[in-house]
């Protein structure tokens, strides 16, 4: 398992891609820091972008990979090794290289720039989203067997949980607006791996807003550490689940 | 002739102080109490107080007298009486340790009330655990100064910390307040000066004041109080350098005004609270070279607000700048700094080329769905924010700052 990882983390070290998308996230973040002597401010922008650009990335590049490497897994399989540690050995390898890129191109610049308990949690919910769309990349690219059509679903995931999730809340949320909806609103973030990142920097950066709602259970999502423990099991929720399913469906699947 | 009865007038009118007499007050000689030495003692004495433990049952002070506590003796009541009660002019009180009035629903007990005197010093006095700390009534020309006050904490049985009714200038200087009901609260007190006072962490407001016209605050700290600062009802106040910070929850502000008219607010901070300043009713109103940082709601101004004016304030890292919750009429905004402004400024003059808004859409939905808040900082959040700002529609037209600063006003 952790053979091939290596393997493959070699691989796409190797690979202009990887190193593209570091070194963008790296100018993006030092050009957040340089301009600006506003630290909070620096960081809301690296929130903005983050929440945009990581899922996007990691799960069109996890999906490339898997499918660009289907030959290998092929030789994989032929080898005298379950098809659990096949799976979990690319798991690791594609998302320990993405991460990498990730604490390179943002981490290290906010823990230089901007070392404070909202820069942590922005470097935490970073790699839990990273984690949980690559781990969402596998499931599509276990779903299908056509490239074309794994990559197509990997982005239609990427658009409903990055624009259209949001967008059908905000609708629901102003047709339903007579009703008491606290509830249903934090089971309906924990839906989405963004909105989970998301909230979880919320916490850091409008904790003076979010105090300023009456409801009694937002008052203890927010003010207590439940929403931070609550965001963060969500995260990890998403990150194993659809590996589950991708596991799952990868060991019966017809090559 | 002339010339000598001048100076047997001046023998008359000066308080020669050879002639007063020095009482010293310990435990286990024969003046053991304040009550006994006040009894002795005539106009003009000093009473020195050594360290000890006092049982003070409502000592009255009715003659002009300077009392001070050596070593900080303690005056304690027992929770059966209030602890000291002035009720001459002319009196200073320094350096006791107050604790322990009477608590009550009847009568508001207190651990030094002053009563229609004039001219009386209160002055490094520690107050704790008292019903009300310092009660002032009727009084003038009076000052408390670097006393250190402590209420009890207890939601039902808690009084003001300093409380003021019906005065006229008085100076509070260098006071702390904690645990109490109000920190410092006024009602009808004209003309007075509050500074350097710290107050947090009462169950309800640090500074609480209706119909106390004439005041100035200056440099006092307000912080994390229950229901953070709320004035009312109160004209031609100057709010001058003080800092608001952390007052944190639903319907708790920063700074409440409500009917408040012809107010400076000047050179504040407001840091972390949920609402810097919430306005209603209150009219000619100039807010200038205040800082808002890091709040929920930097300003939020009802539309029963008139000819209001904010000028080169500092607003950065607000969740949200300024909401409203109908139409603003004569509320001017002018040469303020806004960290969510994204104008340009091509002839570099400091100054940004296109009006800055900082109504934003986003807020007015929060306005009327408080539950999408779960959607504060998201994409399509920032979308539409955006949109609206591009092409203004729903947000209202009035509401502009025509000279945002690109750069924040340096203090």
């Amino acid at each position: 398992m952790l053979k091939i990882a290596k393997y493959i983390i070699l691989d796409i070290v190797r690979s202009k891609v990887l190193l593209a998308y570091t070194l963008l996230l790296l100018a993006i973040s030092l050009t957040i820091f340089m301009s600006d002597a506003d630290v909070t401010k620096g960081l809301v922008s690296i929130t903005t972008v983050i929440l945009i650009i990581v899922p996007l990335v990691s799960i069109v590049y996890a999906t490339t990979y898997y499918f660009n490497a289907a030959e290998f897994t092929e030789m994989l399989v032929s080898q005298p090794i379950s098809r659990r540690a096949i799976l979990l050995g690319k798991f690791i390898g594609i998302s320990s290289s993405i991460l990498l890129a990730f604490i390179i191109g943002v981490c290290i610049p906010v823990a230089l720039f901007a070392f404070s308990l909202t820069g942590i949690t922005l470097m935490v919910s970073g790699c839990l989203l990273t984690l949980s769309f690559i781990s969402l990349a596998f499931l599509t690219s276990t779903i299908t067997r056509d490239k074309a059509k794994g990559i197509g679903l990997a982005l239609m995931l990427w658009f409903y949980f990055s624009i259209i999730f949001d967008g059908l809340v905000l609708l629901f949320l102003t047709l339903f607006a007579d009703y008491p909806l606290e509830k249903v609103m934090i089971v309906l973030t924990a839906l989405n791996p963004i909105d989970l990142a998301r909230i979880l920097i919320l916490l850091q950066l409008d904790i003076s807003a979010l105090m300023g709602y009456t409801g009694a259970l937002y008052q203890q999502f927010f003010g207590s550490g439940i929403g931070i423990v609550f965001s963060l099991l969500m995260q990890l929720v998403w990150t194993l689940v659809p590996l589950l399913f991708a596991l799952k469906i990868f060991k019966k699947k017809d090559l | 002739m002339r010339s000598l009865i001048v100076k047997i007038g001046l023998l008359f009118i000066m308080p020669l102080p050879a002639w007063a007499n020095t009482i010293i007050v310990a435990p286990g000689t024969n003046v053991a109490t304040i009550k006994l030495a006040v009894t002795i003692a005539r106009n003009g004495d000093t009473i020195r107080v050594k360290k000890g433990t006092y049982i003070s049952l409502n000592t009255l002070i009715d003659k002009e007298l300077t009392i001070l506590g050596e070593g900080r003796p303690v005056l304690d009541a027992r929770f059966q009486e209030e602890v000291l009660t002035i009720t001459s002019g002319h009196v200073k009180l320094d350096g006791f340790v107050i604790k322990n009035s009477k608590t009550g629903s009847m009568r508001d007990f207190a651990g030094i009330r002053l009563s229609n005197v004039e001219f009386v010093t209160i002055s490094n006095n520690t107050l704790i655990n008292n019903f009300f700390g310092i009660y002032l009534s009727n009084c003038k020309h009076i000052r408390v100064v670097n006393n250190h006050v402590t209420g009890s904490n207890n939601i039902e049985n808690s009084g003001n910390g300093i409380h003021l009714w019906k005065c006229k200038e008085i100076l509070l200087n260098g006071n702390y307040v904690t645990r109490h009901r109000d920190g410092i609260y006024f009602e009808f007190a004209k003309k007075c000066l509050i500074e350097n006072n710290f107050s947090e962490k009462n169950i309800r407001y640090g500074l609480h004041f209706m119909f106390s016209d004439d005041d100035t605050y200056r440099h006092n700290t307000f912080k994390n109080n229950g229901s953070g600062v709320s004035v009312m009802y109160t004209r031609r106040i100057a709010m001058l350098d003080n800092t608001f910070i952390e007052n944190w929850g639903s319907s708790i502000y920063g700074v409440l005004l409500k009917e408040i008219t012809d107010a400076r607010i000047e050179g504040n901070h407001f840091i972390r609270n949920t609402t810097g300043i919430y306005m209603e009713n209150s009219d000619r109103i100039t807010v200038t070279h205040n800082d808002f940082i890091s709040n929920g709601w930097a300003m939020r101004v009802l539309a029963s607000c008139n000819k209001d004016h904010f000028t080169q304030n500092n607003y950065k890292g607000n969740s949200f700048d300024v909401t409203t919750n109908g139409t603003l009429k004569e509320i001017y905004f002018n040469d303020n700094y806004w960290d969510k402004y994204e104008g340009y400024d091509l002839n570099r003059d400091g100054t940004g080329d296109i009006p800055y808004r900082p109504i934003s859409l986003y807020a007015q939905i929060i306005e009327q769905n408080p539950q999408s808040v779960m959607l504060m900082r998201s994409f399509i959040v920032n979308l539409i924010d955006k949109v609206e700002r591009a092409i203004p529609s729903i947000t209202p037209e009035s509401v502009k700052d025509n000279k945002p600063k690109m750069k924040p006003w340096k203090r």
